[in-house]
């Protein structure tokens, strides 16, 4: 970090598993983590698990630090909390890494740090092992978080991106391009009037209603990078289908699309932090739609589409003159940094 | 931000009426080319070309001006950027544009320090910030931009920013449109003329275009609704027989455009013949620095070899860029060319018309 604040900095020393890194864990990350298996320090957090399990990891290098609805720190953790979430798993156990510019304020660090642990809170889920590296000034911007978690999937649920089939719904969980567009605003200094927030939140929540609803949940996933355009030619490539969209259907904060028209960018390209796209068989799809829309992050939800019978994998979007045309993979650099 | 405005120029409603109306016309088949890129992206992206009558073709032309910078210029300005000491700043959508060694993303991975900016501002502020740097923005554009750029560069100058370089290859478009009418195997019957630069120049420039060549232009705003509206527009002048410029874009375009722009656009560059990618050196179609600020002019300042340059071989942009062909005719198109590994700038401009078929056209 190159401005020096009133507060302490994070040190060298400070990663060097020395006195003042034990200080910090005791500090910062034990007195706002704390749990039982966390707190016998360990080398190994020990849990017990039956079942099929879940397990993945995530790294979070998003610029700016704190950005409107959301910090590096919430993200990181519901970013692996989704991920869980999308396999059909209730997500249970999170550790995380910490790799730290020196100079860090120390303060920024307990902020991440605490909503880190409110995010867990709210998702549900404990971390139980950590990590924390200090890197010269330079080497890191600022600060990097990977996290790694499990869960747990209940032995009736088999969800995959191979599994849609043609005649299924396709429900978006809310408003498209929120993240990606709180992002860029935060980052290029730009003011849309109003405040564009990150939709950033754990969806282990939502996703555990809609397979209470319904055990013909086929697909589930979080269009993070390279958005719903990427998500849905993901899925239409593993599961050998067409889907199509109906253009007007998608739903778009209005302060997202004015900012995606003024800067030029397709808002189907940008990132989303606490959306999901589901793929349903037809018949329960209403019922699905009301179970998420009865929780807060689902609020929103909507079918936007279908899954249609081809040889050749492909995403259409039907537009506004009722031509079809295609929806392709994006290509090229994206806005680098956004998760 | 209020959107009310977009959302009646996307009107369901309006749209089927408009492409009714267009169903209705019992004229002879029309051509119909665009000369704008962000024309090209919204009849692809809004599915236009599918929903027009079947006896109206949609052909794009040279009106993608990353597309049309000849290989030589992209060349040059990857040189100016591997000097040590340079920060090469240009708009984002030059990055991936192939030039005949390597592209600018491929020089950045090399260590040469290429930086985005969305405004030659941006990059004047780099060379206030930087002063032990030579900072060069890379000028490609329009008459849209170019203004911007002419408004930077007296800037420059009155501020006595001297580590600040443009490489000026800014085009205009109306020589290009003449010279494209002068083609004898020119097949196209009218031009949809571009909303953003006729805000500039005014809709009068394209008048040689409609009165010495015969050829019907409306300038058209980029809104599906405009788009239909400016077609009807212009099989109207067909099937009457008359060929004159109108306004459909009245909203974003003045009578006599933006003369304050255009005075700053001539205070600073001078025009001169310059290449254009499929249609060859265009007298008087360029804009090079004028001699007061030549000591800004990135192209007198650094002397640098491009004699190896040639255009991509395989490639046929420059019969894309001027309608000769379209995208599904090229035997590289979708196989050997895609957004990832482009051959040409076509398939990689944000307003590229390969870009637009392949992201947009099944």
């Amino acid at each position: 970090m190159k401005t020096e604040r009133g507060g302490k900095n994070i040190l060298l020393a400070h990663g060097s598993g020395g006195r003042l890194t034990q200080e910090l864990i005791g500090s910062v990350f034990r007195r706002t983590l704390s749990n039982s298996i966390l707190d016998k320090m360990d080398d190994s957090a020990v849990v017990q698990l039956d079942g099929n399990l879940a397990f993945t990891i995530d790294s979070h290098v998003v610029s700016p630090l704190f950005f409107p609805g959301g910090d590096i720190g919430r993200l990181s953790l519901t970013g692996t909390v989704n991920d869980l979430a999308m396999a059909g798993a209730e997500p249970l156990y999170i550790c995380a890494a910490f790799v730290i510019e020196e100079g860090f304020p120390l303060d920024d660090l307990e902020r991440i740090v605490s909503s880190l642990g409110l995010a867990a809170g709210e998702a549900g889920v404990e971390v139980v092992a950590g990590d924390t590296k200090v890197v010269e000034r330079g080497a890191a911007d600022g600060m990097f978080i990977t996290t790694s978690g499990i869960g747990l999937i209940p032995a009736s649920v088999h969800i995959s991106a191979s599994a849609a089939r043609p005649g299924d719904a396709v429900i978006v969980s809310g408003t498209i391009g929120d993240h990606g567009i709180a992002i860029l605003s935060k980052r290029q200094g730009m003011d849309f009037q109003t405040e564009i927030k990150s939709d950033c939140a754990p969806l282990g929540g939502l996703v555990a209603s809609m397979l209470d609803a319904s055990r013909r949940v086929r697909t589930l996933r979080d269009p993070t990078r390279g958005g719903l355009a990427a998500t849905l030619n993901e899925i239409a490539a593993a599961s050998g289908v067409a889907i199509e969209v109906d253009e007007s259907s998608i739903p778009y904060r209005s302060e997202v699309r004015a900012a995606c028209e003024l800067l030029g960018l397709d808002p189907l390209v940008l990132a989303n932090e606490g959306k999901l796209v589901a793929f349903v068989a037809r018949r329960d799809a209403d019922k699905v739609l009301g179970a998420m829309r009865e929780h807060a992050y689902g609020a929103g939800a909507v079918i936007i589409g279908e899954v249609q019978e081809s040889e050749k994998p492909r995403v259409y979007l039907r537009t506004l003159l009722g031509s079809r045309r295609i929806l392709s993979m994006p290509t090229g650099e994206q806005l680098p940094r956004i998760c | 931000m209020p959107l009310t405005y977009l959302d009646e120029f996307r009107s369901a409603p309006h749209v089927q009426r408009l492409l009714d109306e267009l169903n209705e016309r019992r004229g002879a088949e029309l051509k119909i080319m665009e000369v704008c890129g962000t024309h090209t992206m919204a009849i692809s992206r809004y599915g236009i070309r599918q929903a027009a009558p079947r006896g109206i073709t949609l052909i794009s032309g040279p009106g993608c001006p990353v597309c049309v910078t000849a290989n030589a210029d992209i060349d040059r300005f990857i040189e100016i950027a591997m000097l040590p000491g340079v920060i090469a700043t240009s708009f984002g959508d030059m990055l991936r544009v192939p030039g005949t060694r390597m592209g600018l993303a491929e020089a950045r991975s090399r260590g040469a320090d290429v930086r985005i900016v969305y405004s030659p501002l941006d990059a004047l502020k780099m060379a206030r910030d930087n002063p032990s740097k030579h900072v060069v923005f890379f000028g490609v554009g329009f008459e849209t931009t170019a203004p911007t750029v002419a408004a930077t560069l007296l800037e420059a100058h009155e501020q006595g920013i001297n580590n600040f370089f443009v490489q000026s290859v800014h085009k205009l478009v109306p020589p290009a449109l003449e010279a494209l009418c002068s083609m004898p195997d020119l097949d196209i019957d009218a031009f949809l003329c571009p909303g953003h630069v006729s805000a500039i120049i005014g809709p009068q420039a394209y008048k040689p275009v409609a009165e010495e060549f015969g050829i019907p232009c409306v300038v058209a705003g980029f809104e599906p609704v405009d788009v239909l509206q400016s077609l009807i527009m212009l099989a109207a002048q067909v099937d009457e027989g008359r060929s004159e410029v109108e306004l459909q874009y009245s909203r974003g375009v003045r009578p006599d455009g933006n003369p304050q722009a255009m005075a700053l656009l001539h205070s600073v560059f001078e025009p001169a013949d310059a290449e254009w990618r499929g249609l060859g050196i265009i007298p008087g179609s360029g804009l090079t620095i004028g001699d007061r600020f030549s000591s800004h002019d990135a192209s007198v300042r650094f002397q640098v070899d491009v004699s190896y340059s040639h255009e991509p071989r395989g490639c046929i942009c420059g019969e894309i860029l001027t309608g000769v062909h379209t995208p599904r005719q090229c035997k590289m198109f979708r196989k050997v060319c895609t957004p990832d590994h482009p051959l040409g700038p076509c398939m990689v401009s944000s307003e590229g018309t390969c870009a637009a078929y392949y992201q947009y056209e099944d």
